[in-house]
């Protein structure tokens, strides 16, 4: 299925080049023969199974919603880990439901450049003088959803209503860890109107396929090639025919940089300046064929510089194509270093800020042994002792994404998706596609805390348990009538610290959060009455707590 | 050093003291640059790269004009909206009147054809490499992350360096503590009426923590937030009459003058403002790019009138990733450039003047054919912010691999 995606794209690019030089490379689609186990066993852990829920759901998903929880808990861990790599077989109707509600996802860039074009242009299109008073009023005509914000809107939005609520949850851990690897910023000029497609045709396509697909994908994709200035990277001029005074036009070495440092070795793996030199000259032509009006890919011959090249012990002969580019992409995508790198990453991700070495070691084998084909990976990641250690459960530190959708998961809570919550989470501090720096946003922890960023993270929570969020729902009250009795401060602490924390409170937690829930503020009730339970300020103080910062 | 927090906050400007006293420190590596600047530091970024040809356009330059044909400013003199005066050369744009004063007075000075010694018109690279202070490459940390961490630790202020904006900027990243706060406003517990209650709860979860980061940030904010609420400082109203416009760089100025007025130890703050990427219908002494500059000067001007008395111990600092094109291009607006403005107020700058290195507008002067020259490393002018206590050793904790003796001194203070 993706196999047949892939080379349909690669048809529709219209780069009919890139096709001889992917049946020439040995891992190409046609050679490649079995698929590679993707089976996860679980080790042995000596946990309660309700421990090993509360990992496999704070790792391998947005923590734990109460239908999520449940499905663990009837089927085990480990099935449910192997369902979560094939998420094609999961059935997910009701997020596809929701996900109507916005048009612009099924829309491909030049589509979205059209429709959502800028105000300016649509009044340029009604032939109105640019800045005229009839311009103007023609741009303030415009209805809000029609402008050209409405995509990242919407992108977000997806993304939210989709880590709360899908049940393809493991799919929605990688598509954002993958995007963030191969980071684009939505801020950057004309990429707005691409990072839809970028998201769903390059990263979500192929997180549960072959690396060299993905990497392949975004290579290609105009989001890419804009972002990081390819599509602007021509042979050096010969110098004997510039022409003075015109601007110079020549290599960019931006992406061939990040592509070698961010992409696949990583940086300082081996790789000289020459080589990025090399390797940006390699992928001079891959260009856009009209950024802001025809964002595909096109392969430019006259700006590809056809000499020989040589990119570490890569060596090219003269002459190529595209395929210096595809070259160059092959013998990444299966270098050592990449392989380590991809490991560490992956490790860091799902089991601790510094990952084991012995295990980053085992991580990088089984991608080299696979060709590079992540659903083992991801599956010997799963499989491994370390995943499964007391060292790893509850190690790493939430992001402010993994923070908020954990807190409405575990609330039991519902999203449209609506704007106040997405302006809650970039106040949480990383807005969602706007990561300006290629890098993306920081994987470990010491970025993303600090006081400010703290308080807003209790804020949030006590927000979100009071139902303070515009279309972000939660019943806690409900909850509490089911589970607890009204009136009994501890017995509703406990409640919720087994519903929201998943564990049992210290007795001096839970002195702390007697003494703040009977101290509140407010009407002192008729006598003999009990004094109301403030309960969406208990499920606040557990949302902001430490422990809830975790997973 | 953490107990004595409060005692310290409360033991008198001892907070402000910042930059080191050591005697290594008195010890002035940089000969040329005598006195020290303020010791409150507070860097306004321009993010988007502001047009210095037209914050401070040389209207005595012939070629501007030539090369300007929609967005140029009238020459001084010309009638209402032309430029204002500040000497044969240059003007300041109409929209930065309320500047006008500060550098009449001698408190604001302008160094122009400043930038990166190793320029990229990547906005998003340009702003990498000047906050993290290292020029063509990126760096974990910041400079005001590093300025933090080479002064002796003597304060240990919970706004010690505070960013008004959700995020730190990259220029405050690493290993010294540093806030973020939206708003002075936004900073405190909203927990209905059930706040002190609840503001206890979380803190005795939070001294509780496990998690160390959590621990010591946890107990941070609730320090930080009675240092807040103890003195009402979102309320506190600005002094001397100054007047904020109600924009965002406006209200974050306004809580940055706030957080002064009180005293809380602060050093650093940085802020930023966009809508400088004008490449299409920039305007002149009007339209976007004044309205821009408007907001900019307005909001700058009330704040060193809101601090007029705490401005020789105070330095602002405006910077940019980098300038625009000298020609315009054919959208009435121009592209993205090399050289551009930084603007200096108070910490005793010899202000009145202009710093840099000009030559004239003509092609063969350009960069490339068509940017202004950088002739001024940014790193130059923010060592002078800095002082002249700066050994060479800390300026090359600051910005690695930077020889301050390697170029001429500006010579900005004393």
């Amino acid at each position: 299925m993706a196999m047949r995606r892939t080379r349909l794209w690669f048809l529709a690019l219209g780069a009919a080049a890139a096709l001889p030089s992917c049946a020439s490379n040995p891992h190409s689609l046609n050679a490649r023969s079995p698929t590679p186990p993707a089976e996860v066993a679980v080790p042995s852990t000596h946990w309660t199974a309700s421990k090993e829920a509360v990992h496999v759901l704070n790792r391998l998903a947005f923590g734990y919603s109460p239908e999520d929880w449940e499905a663990v808990a009837k089927i085990g861990v480990e099935r449910w880990i192997n369902q979560q790599l094939k998420p094609n077989e999961i059935s997910d109707q009701w997020v596809a439901y929701k996900l109507r509600a916005f048009p612009t996802l099924t829309r491909s860039s030049a589509e979205l450049e059209e429709e959502y074009a800028p105000p300016e242009e649509r009044a340029k299109v009604l032939g109105l003088p640019p800045a005229s008073p009839e311009a103007k009023s023609a741009i303030e005509a415009i209805p809000r959803e029609e402008l050209p914000q409405q995509i990242l809107v919407e992108l977000t939005a997806a993304k939210v209503v989709r880590a709360v609520e899908s049940r393809r949850q493991l799919q929605e851990v990688l598509v954002d860890f993958w995007f963030n690897h191969f980071n684009v910023s939505a801020e950057k000029g004309p990429v707005r109107w691409m990072v839809t497609s970028y998201e769903r045709d390059a990263i979500r396509t192929h997180v549960f396929g072959y690396f060299r697909e993905l990497l392949g994908a975004t290579a290609h994709h105009p989001a890419m090639l804009f972002y990081l200035d390819n599509w602007l990277s021509v042979r050096e001029p010969d110098p004997s025919r510039a022409k003075p005074g015109s601007p110079r036009a020549g290599l960019n070495e931006n992406y061939a940089r990040e592509l070698l440092e961010l992409h696949t070795v990583g940086v300082n793996r081996g790789y000289t300046q020459q080589d990025v030199s090399e390797t940006a000259r390699c992928f001079t032509g891959w260009s856009i064929e009209q950024p802001n009006r025809k964002a595909t890919f096109v392969f430019r011959d006259r700006a590809h510089d056809p000499g020989p090249k040589r990119v570490m012990r890569l060596s090219i002969p003269r002459g190529g194509g595209v395929s210096d580019g595809e070259a160059v992409l092959d013998y990444l995508a299966l270098n050592p270093a990449t392989a380590r790198f991809i490991a560490t990453k992956l490790c860091r991700k799902f089991v601790s800020d510094n990952p084991p070495p012995q295990l980053v070691d085992r991580i990088a084998a089984v991608f080299l042994q696979t060709g590079g084909y992540l659903p083992s990976v991801y599956a010997a990641l799963f499989s491994a002792p370390e995943f499964w250690s007391d060292e790893a459960f509850g190690a790493k530190t939430k992001t402010p994404f993994e923070f908020a959708v954990s807190g409405i998961r575990a609330l039991g809570g519902q999203t449209t998706g609506d704007v106040q919550l997405l302006q809650q989470i970039e106040r949480l501090g990383e807005p969602l596609y706007r990561a300006q720096a290629p890098t993306g946003y920081p994987d470990a922890a010491q970025a993303w805390i600090n006081a400010g960023a703290l308080l807003n993270r209790i804020n949030f929570g006590l927000a979100l348990a009071s139902n303070r969020i515009h279309g972000t729902t939660a019943d806690v009250r409900g909850y509490a009538r089911r589970h607890a009795a009204w009136n009994d401060v501890h017995r509703v602490a406990d409640a919720f610290a087994n519903f929201i924390l998943h564990r049992e409170l210290t007795p001096q937690t839970r002195e702390t959060l007697y003494r703040a829930i009977s101290e509140q503020e407010g009407e002192t009730p008729a006598d003999g009455e009990h004094k109301p339970i403030d309960v969406p300020l208990v499920a606040g103080l557990m949302l902001g707590s430490p422990d809830f910062q975790k997973r | 050093m953490k107990f004595s927090r409060r005692a310290f906050f409360k033991s008198s400007g001892l907070a402000l003291v910042s930059f080191g006293f050591a005697p290594q420190f008195l010890e002035r590596a940089v000969a040329e640059t005598t006195k020290r600047a303020g010791k409150i530091l507070v860097v306004i970024f321009q993010r988007g790269a502001a047009d210095g040809l037209s914050m401070v356009p040389p209207t005595g330059d012939a070629q501007y004009h030539a090369m300007r044909s929609t967005t140029a400013l009238r020459p001084p003199g010309r009638g209402a909206g032309s430029a204002l005066r500040l000497d044969d050369t240059f003007s300041l744009h109409p929209a930065l009147e309320a500047l006008y004063p500060f550098w009449s007075t001698g408190t604001m000075a302008v160094v122009h054809a400043v930038g990166s010694p190793k320029p990229t018109r990547s906005h998003f690279d340009a702003q990498d490499f000047l906050e993290a202070g290292t020029p063509g490459r990126r760096a974990e940390d910041g400079w005001l992350n590093r300025t933090l961490l080479s002064s002796p630790q003597l304060n240990a202020s919970e706004f010690r360096a505070v960013a008004l904006q959700p995020n730190l900027p990259r220029s405050l990243l690493g290993a010294a503590p540093a806030v973020a706060i939206n708003s002075l406003a936004d900073f405190r517990l909203r927990a209905g009426r059930s706040s002190a209650a609840t503001e206890r709860g979380f803190e005795s979860m939070y001294s509780a923590a496990v998690d160390g980061a959590l621990r010591h940030n946890g107990q941070e904010i609730f320090r930080a937030l009675r240092e807040v609420q103890s003195v009402k400082l979102e309320e506190m109203p600005a002094q001397n009459g100054a007047r904020y416009p109600n924009s965002p760089l406006g209200k974050r100025l306004a809580d940055i003058a706030r957080l002064i007025h009180a005293d809380l130890g602060m050093e650093i703050a940085a802020t930023d403002c966009g809508g400088w990427d004008t490449h299409v219908n920039q305007g002149n002494e009007q339209g976007q790019l004044a309205a821009r500059l408007r907001d900019f000067g307005d909001s700058i001007a009330a704040f060193t009138t809101d601090l007029r008395d705490k401005m020789a111990d105070l330095c602002l600092v405006t910077m940019t990733e980098f300038g625009r094109t000298v020609k315009e291009n054919g959208n009435r607006g121009t592209d993205h450039g090399t050289g551009s403005v930084m603007l200096v107020l108070g910490g005793g700058v010899r202000g009145g003047r202009i710093y840099g290195r000009w030559t004239e507008l003509k092609p063969a002067n350009l960069f490339e054919g068509r940017d202004l020259p950088v002739t001024t490393d940014y790193r130059t002018v923010l060592c002078e912010v800095l002082g002249g206590q700066f050994s060479l050793e800390r300026i090359d904790k600051v910005f690695p691999g930077f020889d301050p003796r390697a170029s001429p001194s500006l010579r900005m203070f004393g």
